[in-house]
């Protein structure tokens, strides 16, 4: 069967002064329809640079250096902008992190749903309202009548963000890539834009990528979720598999981390050290000097992604056997 | 009718209700542009028409002075026009070369600025550097060129009937690189924010990025300056008239009445270029006041005190 995406080999490079920097190092993996798919990681580990690639809107200096993006089975990263444009947005929408910042503040809720409506489609301006007004029922907005003539800034964070998301809904995409859609807002809000954004991909089979850093989140809702570092893949699986039996010394450093873990009081643990700098990431394994378990190989060889045990783990590391 | 609750409830007007400044400049402002717009009904005589005009009453005093007469209230210039018709239609004149050079500047140097600000890279550089070319010529000299260029092509006489819109175009392009650079520092201020980004993920095109989602956030200040160029324009033509370089004396502005009372001023006849004095620093100072409290207005730091 055809997945819905497939990124293969992905790179992705930032051109400097003199040299370049990779910031997404050979990453792939596969969503299909109606499947929720988590990618976590420290911040500057790549997580939203793939999100960016695969809607081919990486901003210079950087630039896909290798691999493929296949959606549909169309290959975004060659597609001419003319056409990458009417996939942007129209199949594939983004929700970003902070919705005081991702609505124009100058124009009414109702001229931005509007207008991305009919850059989409081939329907009249009443027909687009009608639309935008119906995704907004659907993101369960309290009077979407009034509120869709109302400007950004009389609205609420959380019913901002509900708003980012029916704009994202407009037209019917077939993937929502979600970035930190709830790092801004407060933890109830979180609770109820994470439930709408699961029962939205249920009733609209729609894929999602949630990228995050909040692994709580991501073992909330997600299927599948892949661990980052420093551009790598270091592990990936099913959801549940990997939250509650880590192999990887990094994703068990991550969850060791989350707060629930340890009795009250104590302090939280935390992973030694701090993610390299891209300009700078050492030899081997990248994450060999912050690891409690790394031995000599590590500083040596760079581990190979493979998989391990069953429910599709994928690991990088040459300790655990 | 919705527009105009709105309007009533916003902060615009509500500070303006309370700020008697403002409320004396713009009335005063709405007066001077009515009357200038209204000339010809509002002015006892009218100055264009060489019929009304009597050599044998150049230089009457104003009407409460001895001499005076009832028919002139603030006296007649050297050719025998009623002074006050004549400094209406100046106005007129005054203000429509003032307020066409600010258009012209604003559309110029609001498209130069957004261009430059929004597609960066070498087109930024290139057109900032003519920007920086243009600013560092004085339009004086751009005036003195042109206007003797003008005079020569086409002849003293179609130069009277052209003068308005040949100033416009002096004055309008001298000082366009103020809006372009303006709108560009905001231009850069704006589009790295996230709806820009928000709005390329959604697929829309550059242009109408450009045009729907960064212009109308980078409009305020263009506002503010707005009236300050009104009144640094009409300044300008006032200037360009008394150096002899602006409209002629058949079609007199504020600047060139000044100019022509002038060299009568020492014997006697002071009011000829004192009223239009009056009038055009009176004007300036007006619109300067609205500019200041627009500008407090506008600003968010002062906004919410």
């Amino acid at each position: 069967m055809r997945h819905l995406l497939e990124v293969k080999d992905l790179e992705v490079k930032f051109a400097l002064w003199s040299d370049e920097l990779t910031a997404i190092d050979g990453i792939s993996f596969t969503l299909d329809r109606g499947e929720l798919l988590g990618i976590v990681g420290e911040s500057g580990a790549g997580k939203s640079v793939t999100g960016f690639a695969i809607i081919n809107l990486i901003s210079k200096p950087g630039f896909i250096s290798a691999g493929q993006v296949l959606f549909e089975g169309q290959e975004l990263n060659r597609l001419p902008e003319e056409e990458m444009r009417a996939i942007r947005g129209n199949r594939i929408s983004m929700i970003f992190q902070d919705p005081m910042m991702t609505l124009n503040p100058v124009l009414t809720i109702r001229t931005q749903m509007v207008e991305t409506v009919l850059a989409h489609e081939n329907v009249s301006k009443a027909e687009a309202f009608d639309i935008a007004l119906d995704k907004l029922k659907k993101v369960h907005i309290p009077s979407p009548e009034k509120r869709i003539h109302q400007y950004p800034h009389e609205c609420s964070g959380g019913m901002r963000q509900r708003i980012v998301v029916a704009i994202a809904l407009l037209t019917n995409p077939a993937l929502i890539i979600a970035d930190e859609p709830t790092t801004a807002l407060d933890v109830t809000i979180q609770a109820e834009i994470m439930d709408l954004l699961l029962e939205l991909c249920e009733s609209e089979k729609m894929g999602l990528i949630l990228i995050t850093h909040d692994l709580a989140v991501v073992s909330q809702i997600t299927e599948k979720v892949i661990v980052m570092y420093a551009g790598k893949i270091v592990e990936s699986g099913s959801t549940q598999t990997v939250v509650e039996d880590p192999k990887h010394p990094y994703t068990q450093g991550l969850i060791k981390a989350l707060p629930g873990i340890i009795p009250p009081g104590s302090r939280l643990n935390q992973i030694p050290g701090m993610m390299p700098n891209l300009t700078d990431i050492p030899a081997g394994c990248a994450f060999h000097p912050r690891c409690n378990i790394s031995g000599n190989t590590c500083q040596m060889e760079v581990p190979a992604l493979i998989s391990k045990g069953q429910h599709d783990r994928m690991l990088a590391c040459h300790m655990i056997k | 009718m919705k527009s105009w609750n709105r309007f009533k409830n916003s902060y615009l007007f509500y500070s303006f209700k309370r700020d008697p400044v403002a409320i004396f400049s713009f009335s005063a402002l709405s007066v001077l542009v009515i009357i200038s717009i209204l000339a010809p009904v509002v002015a006892p005589y009218n100055t264009y028409d060489m019929a009304t005009i009597d050599i044998m009453d150049a230089e009457t005093p104003p009407a409460w002075m001895e001499g005076g007469s009832e028919s002139f209230i603030l006296g007649t210039d050297i050719q025998g026009r009623d002074l006050l018709s004549t400094m209406i239609y100046g106005l007129r004149v005054s203000l429509l070369i003032g307020v066409g050079a600010v258009l012209l500047q604003a559309v110029v140097g609001i498209l130069v600025g957004l261009l430059s600000g929004y597609l960066g890279g070498k087109l930024d550089a290139f057109l900032m550097r003519i920007a920086d070319i243009q600013f560092s010529i004085p339009y004086l000299i751009v005036a003195i060129f042109t206007s003797a260029i003008f005079k020569l092509a086409f002849g003293v006489g179609r130069y009277a009937e052209l003068a308005v819109p040949l100033l416009i175009i002096i004055i309008g392009m001298s000082e366009w690189p103020k809006y372009a650079r303006t709108v560009r520092a905001s231009v850069l201020g704006e589009k790295n924010k996230e709806y820009v980004e928000a709005a390329r993920v959604i697929g829309i095109n550059r242009w109408q990025i450009m045009y729907r989602h960064v212009l109308p956030n980078t409009l305020t200040p263009v506002l503010v300056i707005s009236t300050i160029q009104v009144a640094e324009a009409v300044m300008s033509e006032a200037a360009l008239s008394f150096l002899g370089l602006g409209m002629p004396i058949t079609k007199p502005s504020l600047g060139a009445l000044i100019r022509a009372g002038f060299e009568y001023i020492f014997s006697g006849s002071w009011w000829i270029t004192f009223f239009p004095g009056v009038l055009l620093a009176f004007l300036i100072l007006v619109i300067l006041l609205l500019g200041d409290w627009l500008r407090d207005v506008f600003n968010p730091k002062l906004y919410k005190g």
